[in-house]
């Protein structure tokens, strides 16, 4: 039970990829396969931000602490230093895995609006967005071509 | 390496800059290309890029040659906090690879576009390309785990909307790409988890620093599962078996020039990123990734190379069976990496050098006669050797390569391949290689048997021959995989240094 409530993030991170996956796999409808596809790109990127968590850290956003001793910016940002004592004094949670699933949100952000873009040239061509009903025209039309 | 000992290509000046350089170049030539006034400058404009790109690859090899690796921090930032490229002979002889076939596939692209894409969509479909090419460089150049997967995916959704553009041509294109847009998403996605994972277990997302610290950590369950998730996200970049189901329909229906740069670069820089991994960042040694190369690789390759030469053997339209005898030479390649030694590795990437040649060829030969032979399936294009010599000659050159005639470059790392497996004491492998060719004799006998054979079908339209733009770039492909048949001195000093830098990293 401990651990659901010290892993409930994830395992909300695997319950969602396992959604999106079947989604993708499931369903023959172009759009939802784009649904799909979002909420599992979208639990990769709760995976990383919960990694950056730190116990008892904050935003990574500089704190004013008064700070007079004026210890040298390398000196506090040492790791070994700041796994003790944090910067400056306050623990801040990791920065650097939001400034990646930032990239990587803009990566699936071009996916979906190729993926779409496709779907919507795919009903122009076949008059449907449904998988099987395009293999069917797919099929159709190779059964009539030696005529 | 002589050659590239003495090799100073640029000012110093701008030698320093070469890894960025040879990013930046095809990526600002993107979009210099949309805003070109009309699709021949648009088209000057991707091949002087393309060019600049080989150019800078150049430089690099000859840094590298002389000092070993080129480490270049992005923006001035050293690597525990910036972005580091670490381009070795491995990533300088991939962006050679790279950069060549950009530049073969720009010239040919001035021809092989008008009759496959609306003279509107010139700029864009150019400026898509480059991108392509822009990723596929900095994915062969980057030593940071995250910005690989960047890189993949600027190649890859430039990739997948130049796939649906052969929608004019075929309406297939537009489920193909979406199938391929969907698999490559979950792939690319799975290599981010898994690159999580490593950085969840190390700290640090440069792949040298993950590689140092992994050593130690071998037995972690989050490092193990974080090499699953990488394996299975680049097997299904990389097309490999039975992951390759997106393969055929994207490489058959996509726009020729598409079809020409895809099948020689985009699965092969996705075995180069399987490849770093498997022996760079992971010791090959440790159990689990030895498991995988041995259990799980080898196996799936040696199935690749049989069931796709049979599917080719059994597929009706002429591009699906040239994309289906890719998914099998990517099992030859992989057979190589599977070996895990130096030999074998080196085979493989040989191979790998020489495929992306044939397969080039192969493409570029079909976009050149499509033109007027507006049909996909192979009894169309019956007779077309007759009515268009120089193309199919070609065309015939590269695919007795591909089935391993003596005198050819296929020949040679099929060859190679063979010894290194003997001395590895993988005797099977061998069998599984003899199996696979004898399998490509038929599909390769088939198309040319129809091609110079065969009476052309009536009704149909007779062959021309392809333009002089188009035959250049085509016969320069054709040619060197004859020479590199005869003296392959250059390409196999290339791979074997690549394969001494993949084990080199750990001493």
């Amino acid at each position: 039970m401990t651990l659901a409530v010290t892993h409930l993030n994830y395992i909300v991170v695997v319950a969602l990829m396992m959604i999106g996956l079947f989604i993708v796999f499931s369903s023959g409808n172009f759009i939802k396969r784009m649904i799909g596809l979002a909420v599992f790109q979208v639990s990769t990127g709760l995976f990383y931000i919960s990694l950056a968590k730190v116990a008892g850290g904050t935003a990574p956003i500089v704190v004013d602490v008064t700070n007079s001793d004026g210890q040298a910016l390398a000196a506090r940002l040492d790791p070994a230093y700041v796994a003790l004592h944090g910067v400056d004094g306050v623990v801040y949670s990791n920065p650097l895995p939001h400034v990646l699933i930032l990239t990587a949100i803009v990566v699936g952000v071009a996916t979906l609006a190729v993926g779409l873009s496709i779907a919507v040239r795919v009903r122009e061509a076949y008059g449907t967005v449904e998988a099987d009903e395009v293999a069917q025209l797919d099929r159709s039309e190779k059964a009539g071509q030696p005529a | 390496m002589i050659f590239f000992e003495t090799l100073y290509a640029a000012p110093p000046q701008l030698a320093a800059h070469a890894p960025a350089l040879l990013v930046v170049g095809p990526l600002v030539g993107a979009c210099a290309a949309i805003l070109a006034p009309n699709s021949r400058w648009a088209w000057m404009i991707s091949v002087a890029a393309s060019i600049f790109a080989v150019w800078m690859a150049l430089c690099i090899a000859g840094e590298v040659a002389r000092g070993g690796v080129v480490d270049y921090a992005m923006g001035g930032f050293g690597p525990p906090l910036g972005i580091a490229f670490r381009i070795d002979w491995l990533g300088a002889g991939m962006a050679l690879l790279i950069s060549s076939i950009g530049v073969l596939a720009a010239l040919y692209s001035g021809h092989g576009l008008r009759s496959e894409v609306i003279q509107e969509k010139h700029n864009l479909f150019q400026a898509g390309f480059l991108l392509c090419q822009a990723g596929l460089l900095g994915l062969v150049s980057t030593g940071d785990a995250f910005n690989a997967f960047v890189f993949l995916e600027i190649s890859s959704i430039g990739t997948y909307a130049l796939i649906a553009v052969g929608a004019s041509r075929d309406r297939r294109a537009l489920p193909a790409a979406f199938n391929y847009l969907v698999m490559g998403t979950i792939g690319a996605t799975f290599f981010v988890i898994g690159v999580g994972f490593l950085y969840a277990a190390t700290g640090t997302l440069n792949m040298a620093d993950i590689a140092a610290r992994i050593a130690t950590l071998n037995d972690s369950r989050a490092v193990q599962a974080g090499f699953a998730f990488i394996v299975v996200g680049l097997g299904l970049k990389a097309a490999v078996f039975p992951l390759h189901g997106w393969l055929p329909g994207a490489y058959a229906y996509a726009p020729s020039l598409i079809a020409v740069f895809l099948s020689a670069t985009a699965t092969k820089a996705a075995i180069y990123l399987l490849a770093r991994f498997a022996f760079t960042v992971f010791d090959p040694a440790t159990d689990f990734v030895h498991t995988f190369l041995v259990w799980v690789l080898a196996p799936l390759a040696a199935a690749a190379a049989i069931v796709c030469s049979i599917q080719a053997i059994l597929e009706p339209e002429l591009r699906r069976v040239l994309a289906f005898s890719s998914v099998a030479q990517v099992g030859y390649m992989l057979m190589g990496l599977s070996l895990a030694s130096v030999a074998g590795v080196s085979a493989g990437l040989l191979h790998l050098g020489a495929h992306a040649l044939m397969k080039a060829a192969l493409f570029m030969a079909l976009g050149g006669v499509a033109m007027s032979v507006r049909a996909s399936a192979l009894a169309d294009f019956a007779g077309a050797g007759r009515d268009a010599p120089w193309t199919m000659t070609a065309f015939a050159i590269s695919a007795a390569g591909l089935m391993g005639l003596p005198l050819t470059f296929g020949f040679l790392t099929k060859f190679r391949l063979i010894e290194a497996a003997l001395s590895a004491n993988q005797v099977w492998i061998v069998a599984v290689v003899a199996v696979s060719s004898l399998l490509g004799l038929i599909y390769v006998g088939r198309m040319l048997e129809a091609l110079f054979f065969k009476p052309q079908p009536p009704g149909t339209a007779r062959a021309v021959e392809a333009p002089f733009g188009v035959l250049i770039p085509l016969w320069i492909l054709a040619l060197a995989s004859l020479w590199f048949g005869i003296d392959a001195s250059l390409p196999e000093s290339l791979a074997n240094a690549g394969a001494l830098a993949l084990f080199g990293a750990r001493p």
